[in-house]
């Protein structure tokens, strides 16, 4: 059977090897870029500003890293980031997980329209500005509910857990338990949830990257500065370009200045990146689960 | 009910009674799960039914001390600003270039790539280079955007460094309004191509290995299964990704768009999502901008259901 597959006339030889150089020109055109920001973050900024820094680090320094390191907002930016991925993973894996279940189970009368309650509101949604004025109506603005509860719960990642209950869950189970007496609750703690620890950690990782990326929500419901997660200090100096000034204290020239702000800037990115680069072995394997579950309906 | 109702016969009694004493039984039985589902059906009723309610000051003349529902109605007013504005059919082109470009663009690459991958027989390598191409997914907009900055910056950018060192002179990328689109493209092929082959390659492991051995019984090079065996196997899934995409033209995103606007290119990258931004958020014109942001959701629904409707008809999948 294998032979089969595995011969080869010349052009399905000529067509592998044209297969291997193009999948190796695109990966390292995914990769240079990433590899150019390590590499510049650990380079002499003039050489890296008059481009003479390609393959490998010149004039090794870790003066970028020094400033970002004794610099507060970034600091601040990624222990806000840190409390709010916690805290918004927290409550929004419970109340997929939690909703998630009861919507698997046939014998759950109004289902359907609860199902459709939850989908509606993918098609229709009242719009940045009527949500921005609940928030603000509820004195919710500047604070960590903004960014944790109104986006709590969506329908795709509970669609994605109720189809890995109905899938690996069978209905026979739990009606063997209630008839052994077992209530809902206890059969949810002691028989579901540690059947989907799988599930669980694509939703943790989902909801995890989700808040250690996400600005918006940040942008529009936080306005004190000491309150920016690690992605709005980003914003003020990837986008806008400005650094704060005590990183530069001892930098004299416009000139100077100019090149050790983008040192810095190769060197924020890679700081903000490395929890979820530590993480990505995890994120690959649960994200590609996480896309096969979905994929199983719609 | 029963009172008003003659019951004739046992059975018909017991049709009348029996589903709905079964159905409170249920219901009484699972209490439990009821519960767990009301945490998130009150913040549903809270953060996302309240502000359908609180949508209709695109209608009103909102003014935050009088309230919603205190607000003067107004009837389409603001629809009808913004439809006169000397913006409006910048706005809609700006919107519908780039979302239909992009997807022009950016729809066949993970196909071709996931193809491509497929026919990978080593495995190992092929594992490297998935894990590579998945990494930017995992980028945030805020670091991708100060990324384009970084490398197309006019003087230290490396991309310029190539450009002068071919005699070129150097370009001002990032606040060219001609570039913004190719931009905002290309960057998007970059950073999403490898994620997206993910539900292409788990559509090609599904392919049945005798169709391509009966095919190359059949004398069939590669070249021609990819066409003959591959393509057709996964069009079903080209299709339904190809529907959602077509829905949902018109609800691009906000981020990248917003962080890549300048006063240099807003020319092109005024769109919808950042213009609401701009006059609500901003401006504070609540109204306006609710009006406009709801006129965005009513061609998106409008488009969804269309899409569907006619790909129900030509190729009988479809997404509901």
């Amino acid at each position: 059977m294998n032979t089969l597959l595995s011969r080869k006339t010349k052009g399905d030889m000529l067509f592998d090897a044209a297969n291997y150089i193009l999948l190796t020109l695109i990966m390292l055109t995914v990769l240079y870029p990433l590899y150019f920001i390590l590499i510049a973050s650990i380079s002499d900024p003039n050489l890296v500003y008059s481009g003479e820094v390609w393959l490998f680090p010149r004039g090794f320094t870790w003066d970028g890293y020094d400033r970002i390191f004794n610099d507060s907002s970034i600091w601040r930016g990624y222990a806000n980031s840190i409390l709010y991925a916690v805290v918004g993973t927290l409550i929004g894996v419970s109340l997929t997980v939690l909703a998630a279940y009861p919507l698997s189970r046939k014998d759950l009368v109004g289902r359907g329209t609860i199902m459709w309650f939850l989908l509606a509101t993918m098609f229709f949604s009242g719009g940045l500005i009527p949500t921005y004025l609940l928030i603000k109506d509820l004195n919710m603005l500047n604070t960590i509910w903004a960014l944790a509860l109104p986006g709590a719960g969506g329908v795709f990642n509970i669609i994605i857990v109720r189809t890995f209950f109905q899938s690996s869950l069978p209905d026979e189970m739990w009606e063997a338990a209630s008839i052994d007496g077992c209530s809902n609750w206890r059969y949810f703690l002691s028989i579901v949830l540690p059947l989907s620890k799988a599930i669980i950690a694509v939703m943790v990782l989902y909801h995890i990257v989700g808040f250690w990326n996400g600005f918006f929500d940040a942008l529009i419901y936080l306005n004190d500065e000491k309150k920016y997660p690690l992605q709005l200090v980003l914003r003020n100096i990837l986008v806008q370009n400005q650094v704060n000034a005590n990183m530069m204290v001892d930098v004299e020239s416009y000139a100077a200045k100019m090149r050790v702000t983008e040192l810095i800037k190769y060197g924020v990115i890679i700081v903000s990146s490395l929890p979820l680069l530590i993480l990505y072995p995890f994120l690959q394997k649960y994200f590609v689960k996480g896309v096969m579950i979905g994929s199983i309906k719609g | 009910m029963l009172t008003n109702r003659e019951i004739s016969t046992p059975h018909e009694y017991a049709q009348t009674i029996k589903p709905e004493k079964h159905t409170w039984r249920k219901i009484k039985r699972n209490y439990e799960l009821y519960l767990f589902l009301l945490p998130i059906i009150i913040l549903y009723l809270v953060f996302r039914y309240y502000p359908m309610y609180g949508v209709q000051i695109a209608f009103k003349d909102f003014s935050p001390s009088r309230g919603i529902w205190g607000s003067e109605w107004v009837g389409f007013k603001y629809f009808q600003q913004f439809f006169d504005s000397y913006n409006f059919w910048n706005l809609i082109e700006n919107t519908i270039t780039l979302s239909f470009l992009s997807l022009v663009f950016s729809f066949p690459v993970p196909i071709i790539v996931a193809i491509m991958l497929n026919q990978m027989l080593a495995k190992r390598y092929k594992k490297f280079v998935q894990s590579v191409i998945y990494a930017p997914h995992f980028i945030s907009t805020v670091v991708l955007v100060g990324m384009l900055n970084v490398f197309l910056s006019p003087n230290s950018g490396i991309v310029n460094h190539i450009i002068s060192f071919f005699g070129g002179k150097p370009v001002l990328f990032m606040a060219d309004e001609n570039w913004f689109r190719p931009l905002y493209i290309l960057s998007g092929i970059w950073q999403e191509t490898g994620f997206s082959t993910i539900i292409y390659l788990a559509a090609l492991a599904g392919v049945n290995p005798e169709l391509h051995e009966a095919a190359v019984m059949d004398g069939a090079n590669k070249w021609k299964r990819v066409w003959h065996v591959d393509i057709p196997a996964i069009l079903p899934t080209i299709v339904i990704l190809l529907i959602l995409a077509l829905g949902n033209i018109m609800s691009i995103g906000f981020e990248k768009a917003f962080l890549m606007q300048s006063d240099l290119n807003y020319a092109t990258s005024n769109i919808i999502p950042t213009y609401v931004y701009e006059l609500g958020i901003q401006k504070s014109q609540y109204s306006f901008s609710t009006a406009i942001g709801l006129f965005n959701s009513v061609i998106n629904i409008i488009l969804i259901v269309a899409v569907n409707r006619i790909a129900k008809k030509l190729t009988e999948t479809s997404l509901w």
